[in-house]
């Protein structure tokens, strides 16, 4: 005889277990007044928020162990307000858990259609409303309402004006024109090169366009450059790029080609330029050649020139973008 | 005429011996530093400072540069590691200066700030400090300037706890992976407000008790994941309890 396979059959809802609480009223009673003890604790951290608000002074420390000095306003503001909301939570809980019914009940579902009566019933009543306010006699309002409808339906799509403008050459440009002098920052003040020594870094910017009394953040997130003097002999660079330097001075762009961090950890004697976002490590001889880290490319170098009173200038803008990857960006 | 001659012989036969007093007592701390320099120093840095291969060269490192690193400790080193770290000085004030002059004696450098250029309270700004921190020191001492980590082993120290004599020499000088600070692109008065804003920030209350070490995300978040999740998971587990 073949085996049929057999269904397994609905085991249908476990036994109901009682608690103590629904059986026994001491042990009812007694949930009872645990949880009214869990809101009166929340009653008193509330005080205790009052009364630290009021009377604690704000400049009192107290001592606590591993937390050492702490603030007693600020700690008991916090404890009470935590005590007062946390008691509430544990309260409620515990009420519902202990006291509140607990019996499993089930409700079938039901179909979702309705009854073929009642939906006859509203397709008539719907005609007959659109025939009482005159639509089809009215065409005016018909056709304004259809016009007004329809613009709010536009209005969205000019809130997508806000995805714009376009950066157009806000990526690729920075305020670095040829001939620019570099000023420190803060300070606003020409460097010489007799005025870094050898080892000195120094953060510096593009000197501001007359009549401009502060830069703009947004224009020095592009702008920043450090300025590092090594020995001359130090530099393994190709003719082109030694040639941006001047007496030993180098200059990079200080935004990190990987995520746009400020790169300004400069060893100085192993003559590494680290990023302190993501570990990128440069090698400030080698035209900030990338040693180690996930930037790709390393970053733009300045190059500088003397003006004729003996100021450092950019001699030329940068000729890349400086910072972070972007798809338009040719390389 | 004959009353200047008079009033210039007079000012210079006057000036004449206290002058040579003071160059014979320099010519003596001299002496003296190079002594302590042929015990301590020469087997690294050489019979005449010239440097070694393990240790640079010492003429024309300056008399900042001596006393920033033998007054915090730093040399000598305790052991050829990566890096020499601030500890108990070995020398006495008095040898430090002595071992200063004989270095400083022996070719042009930094010299020691004088106590009036160190008026930090009087000439520093704290709000310029602040700003000067963020750019220039910030991101190897760490916005709290509790240190923190470079390559290789190597670490940018606390700058908390150190007296404002060396934090000036230290921007002077550069010691070890820190590069030097000029006097043209960071000035006296510049880096003054930097030490008033370091000093400033050793103060600070930590108002939440704790401060976690000051480095931000890391102590905190760790303390959040561990601490924090581990209660909210305990609450999740008893709120899901049977009651009995």
């Amino acid at each position: 005889m073949a085996h049929e396979i057999e269904p397994i059959s609905d085991p249908g809802i476990p036994a109901h277990v009682h608690r103590k609480a629904d059986e026994d009223p001491i042990a009812a009673k007694r949930a009872e007044r645990q949880v009214a003890i869990l809101f009166s604790l929340s009653t008193l951290g509330t005080l205790l928020f009052i009364f630290s608000y009021v009377a604690i002074p704000d400049d009192v420390f107290i001592f606590l162990p591993i937390m050492g000095n702490t603030n007693a306003h600020q700690l008991f503001l916090g404890l009470g307000l935590a005590f007062s909301l946390f008691f509430i939570g544990i309260g409620a809980i515990h009420w519902a858990k202990t006291l509140m019914p607990d019996n499993e009940v089930t409700v079938q579902r039901h179909e979702f259609r309705s009854s073929e009566e009642d939906r006859k019933e509203f397709v008539k009543t719907a005609k007959e409303g659109a025939a009482a306010a005159g639509l089809g006699r009215r065409s005016l309002i018909k056709k304004s309402l259809g016009l007004s409808l329809g613009l709010i339906g536009l209005s969205p799509l000019i809130l997508l004006r806000d995805l714009g403008p376009l950066p157009e050459d806000s990526l690729t440009k920075t305020s670095w024109k040829a001939g620019t002098r570099l000023v420190t920052d803060p300070g606003d003040r020409p460097i010489k090169p007799e005025d870094l020594e050898v080892g000195a870094v120094a953060q510096v910017l593009p000197e501001l366009a007359p009549g401009k009394d502060h830069h703009k953040l947004s224009d020095i997130a592009k702008d920043a450059v450090l300025l590092i003097r090594l020995r001359p002999e130090e530099f393994n660079l190709d003719a082109e790029r030694l040639s941006w330097t001047h007496e030993g001075i180098i200059a990079f762009s200080k935004i990190c080609s990987h995520m746009g961090c400020a790169v300004a950890l400069y060893e100085q004697q192993t003559k590494h330029l680290l990023c302190p976002c993501h570990q990128s490590t440069f090698d400030v001889t080698r035209a900030a050649k990338v040693l180690f880290g996930p930037a790709a490319r390393p970053l733009p170098q300045l190059a500088l020139a003397l003006d004729s009173e003996g100021y450092l200038i950019a001699k030329a803008p940068f000729n890349e973008p400086v910072g972070p990857s972007f798809w338009e960006r040719s390389s | 005429m004959a009353l200047l001659a008079i009033g210039t012989t007079f000012s210079v036969a006057s000036a004449t011996p206290n002058k040579s007093a003071l160059a014979l007592a320099r010519s003596a701390v001299i002496e003296e530093g190079k002594q302590l320099f042929l015990k301590g120093c020469s087997s690294c840095h050489g019979l005449n400072a010239e440097g070694g291969a393990v240790a640079p060269s010492l003429i024309g490192v300056g008399a900042a540069s001596v006393d920033f690193q033998v007054a915090t400790g730093r040399m000598p080193m305790a052991d050829m590691s990566t890096q020499a770290m601030r500890k108990e000085p070995v020398y006495t004030p008095e040898q430090v200066a002595a071992l200063a002059a004989y270095v400083a004696s022996l070719a042009p450098g930094p010299e020691i700030p004088g106590d009036e250029l160190l008026n930090y309270e009087r000439d520093g700004s704290l709000a310029e400090g602040g700003e000067l921190f963020r750019n220039n020191c910030a991101m190897c001492h760490n916005f709290a300037g509790q240190g923190g980590a470079l390559t290789q082993g190597k670490y940018a120290p606390t700058v908390m706890g150190v007296k404002p004599v060396h934090i000036y020499e230290a921007m002077i000088t550069g010691p070890q992976s820190m590069p030097v600070f000029s006097d043209k692109t960071l000035t006296p008065e510049e880096k003054l407000s930097i030490i008033k804003w370091i000093k400033a920030a050793e103060v600070e209350p930590a108002l939440g008790g704790a401060s976690l070490g000051r480095v931000g995300p890391v102590t905190e978040g760790l303390l959040v994941w561990t601490l924090g999740i581990g209660m909210l998971i305990g609450v999740a587990v008893w709120l899901a309890m049977k009651a009995r």
